[in-house]
């Protein structure tokens, strides 16, 4: 590791984000319950660390591809929360005028490119991000977010190979939660570690504890410096689990028993914060007034959506192509 | 730089990229063997290209499509123009879900904030004795598809200045090339000058019959045209250069005037573009036709490789001339 340990203000920046997450996926949960909302809702819980450590080393410029599990992504991102769940709830004043759904929220302004629900999608497009930054000498970089599932489908052998091969600037971050869909991950992938995975590419590859702050910073540290650096890509290999299942009422009956129980035990969010106000890095005070600040902006979000109108019928036909069709 | 007088469909195009990426620093092309240290591609499109643009604005890719077409997308969001190569139209089918579930539907999902102003250029087509995956027209795939536009040219100066158009079109566009007729001279276009697209051309007036077609089957029908002239039948031959925005209001006028109306394309006649013309005439002219509309595509099974049998496959001229006929009856 050539990176530094992460200071104080780093590190408080990663548990907001982190938070951030949980009591927004709290809050999605609760109001799909309550039945307010309707919509496929692949629950982030349990993976925050990770976009929320990798996002800590980027900047509004910097590119993202994330997939359908990708509202923590968005979030650890920056992506604002009236315009974020206005889009969940098919509002027209959602990022994307309900156009598009939690699978598929874009905001440029945070840098959140593309959401795709196809899996291993993510990571053919964010090279072609990178690759417009290369030729315009640009010093952003791509990330893309995708599952241990998807390191299973042509696009990614494809998207590593041209990557490396053109020493795109993107990081390709695998988040290994042991499971793609109901199938565990030792049942559908030939390796032990997905960052093996990067030998093939001739890039640098690492498989790190995805629930451990520090670690997962550091490793994206280095890799967002690689690309800025004009050194090519990475492959990090962040592990970790899903606290939810794969989607919304999700049984789980594929699960091993006390499986879930036993992550849902090493919860990384207390633990973190926990962690931050031990070393002395944050306050118990500081934290619960940064979380009530949160949960404020969530009611306001939740307001803003179940007042907000459905888009207008017109929209059928707008954004197919630059010129309005009615065929 | 004047052009000689005919050129053929491979320096046309490459006439048009050279010029699109004179004029705009964002045009850039990829695609396998596209750059000069590859020959400039398998037929030698792209050839100068590299040499003239710098290896950053030409790139031969992996064989690799769905990051070529992912590349491409990517690029493209952000505001480059990317001409990407797929070789051969049948290998888009192993780049289909970054064609049709990104390509042509991100501006859609993203409510307009993002759109995908790139080309995809393919050629294909039946003749040269490449069997079954190397020669099929697909186009009623990707005319199916809401948010691509599929351009098909039927002579070289068509093909410069609907390039020139697609390229600075801020949608996807599939670029159609018939391989087979890509050495066959024509008159040379003005340069500079573009062809919008969406625009049909009526090739040749008449008054009895309308034929509709697009690629090189357009040969076809103005070869039957000209035959059946010679009896006092009138033709008149629409090429739809674009199959998607479809030029409905020219096709439709005309063959409100002539009452019959024969479509001839070398894809396979079922499911094919050639039933979502014949239906618009139903809709539009039922009443004012004087005979049922025909239509006219290859054989519905794969492209074979035995000569004979490949001759077979795809139209031929006396299948047009007996189609015409059936309008009158
Ligand atoms: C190409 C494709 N095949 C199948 C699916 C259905 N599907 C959705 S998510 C998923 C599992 C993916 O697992 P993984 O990549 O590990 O991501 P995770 O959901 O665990 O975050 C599958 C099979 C899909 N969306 N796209
Ligand atoms: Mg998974």
């Amino acid at each position: 590791m050539t990176a530094a340990i992460p200071d104080g203000e780093i590190l408080v920046g990663i548990y907001r984000r982190m938070t951030r997450i949980k009591q927004n996926d709290e809050r999605f949960r609760a109001v799909l319950k309550s039945g307010k909302l309707v919509m496929p809702y692949y629950s982030p819980r349990g993976q925050e660390v990770i976009p929320s450590a990798v996002s800590a080393c980027l900047d509004d410029e910097d590119y993202i591809c994330t997939i359908y599990r990708g509202v923590h992504d968005m979030i650890a991102k920056g992506i604002p929360l009236n315009d974020l769940w206005a889009e969940f709830g098919g509002r027209a004043t959602g990022t994307c005028k309900g156009k598009g759904g939690p699978m598929h929220v874009t905001h440029p302004g945070t840098g959140v490119m593309v959401t795709t629900g196809i899996v291993g999608s993510s990571m053919p497009i964010a090279n072609g991000l990178a690759l417009a930054a290369q030729i315009r000498g640009e010093k952003r970089v791509s990330v893309a977010y995708f599952g241990d599932g998807a390191s299973n489908i042509g696009a990614f052998h494809e998207a590593l190979n041209m990557a490396s091969v053109w020493k795109l600037p993107v990081i390709f971050v695998c988040q290994n939660n042991g499971y793609g869909e109901h199938t565990k991950y030792a049942n559908s992938t030939a390796v032990a570690n997905i960052a093996q995975r990067a030998a093939s590419y001739s890039m640098p590859g690492i498989t790190v504890d995805g629930n451990d702050p520090v670690a997962t910073y550091l490793a994206a540290r280095e890799a967002v410096d690689r690309a800025r650096q004009g050194l090519g890509p990475s492959l990090i290999e962040a592990k970790t689990f899903r606290f939810h299942g794969h989607v919304f009422g999700d049984a789980d009956a594929y699960m091993d028993k006390g499986e879930k129980d036993a992550w849902m035990a090493k919860d990384p969010v207390p633990l973190f914060r926990n962690w931050l106000i031990k070393t002395g890095l944050a306050s118990e005070d500081q934290l619960a007034t940064l979380e009530a600040a949160i949960e404020l902006e969530i009611d306001e979000a939740v307001e803003f959506t179940l007042n907000s109108p459905y888009p207008d019928l017109a929209e059928l036909h707008r954004d197919i192509y630059k010129d309005e069709v009615n065929v | 730089m004047n052009l000689p007088a005919k050129i053929n469909t491979i320096q046309a195009i490459n006439q048009a990229l050279d010029d699109a990426m004179a004029a705009d620093v964002n045009v850039i092309v990829l695609g396998e063997d596209v750059g000069d240290r590859e020959e400039g591609g398998i037929v030698g499109v792209t050839r100068g290209l590299s040499s003239k643009y710098g290896d950053a604005r030409v790139r031969s890719t992996p064989i690799s499509e769905q990051a070529i077409i992912g590349a491409a997308i990517g690029a493209a969001i952000v505001g480059m123009r990317p001409v990407a190569e797929i070789m051969l139209m049948n290998f888009t089918t192993v780049a289909m879900d970054m064609i049709v579930n990104h390509a042509a539907k991100l501006r859609f999902m993203s409510g307009g904030q993002t759109h995908v102003p790139m080309v995809i250029r393919t050629m294909t087509g039946a003749g040269f004795g490449t069997g079954g995956q190397h020669a099929d027209y697909l186009e009623a795939w990707f005319a199916h598809t809401a948010g691509i536009k599929v351009v098909a040219p039927s002579s070289p100066a068509d093909a410069y200045g609907l390039m020139l158009s697609a390229i600075e079109d801020d949608d996807p566009v599939l670029f159609i090339e018939n391989m087979p007729t890509y050495w066959t001279p024509g008159p040379a276009p003005e340069r500079g000058v573009k062809i919008p697209l969406g625009k049909a051309s009526i090739l040749r007036e008449g008054t009895d019959v309308t034929l509709i077609s697009y690629s090189r089957r357009v040969l076809d029908c103005c070869a039957v045209a000209e035959k059946l002239a010679a009896e006092g039948i009138s033709a008149e031959v629409i090429d739809l250069r674009t199959i998607s925005p479809l030029d409905t209001e020219t096709f439709l006028a005309s063959v409100a005037k002539t009452g019959r109306a024969v479509i001839v394309h070398e894809a396979v006649k079922p499911f094919g573009v050639g039933a979502e013309i014949a239906s618009l005439i139903y809709e539009s002219l039922y009443g004012q036709l004087k005979g049922p509309v025909q239509r006219v595509g290859s054989n519905y099974a794969p492209v074979p490789f035995s000569k004979p049998l490949e001759d077979a496959h795809v139209p031929s001229l006396e299948q047009i001339e007996v189609a015409v006929r059936a309008t009158f009856k």
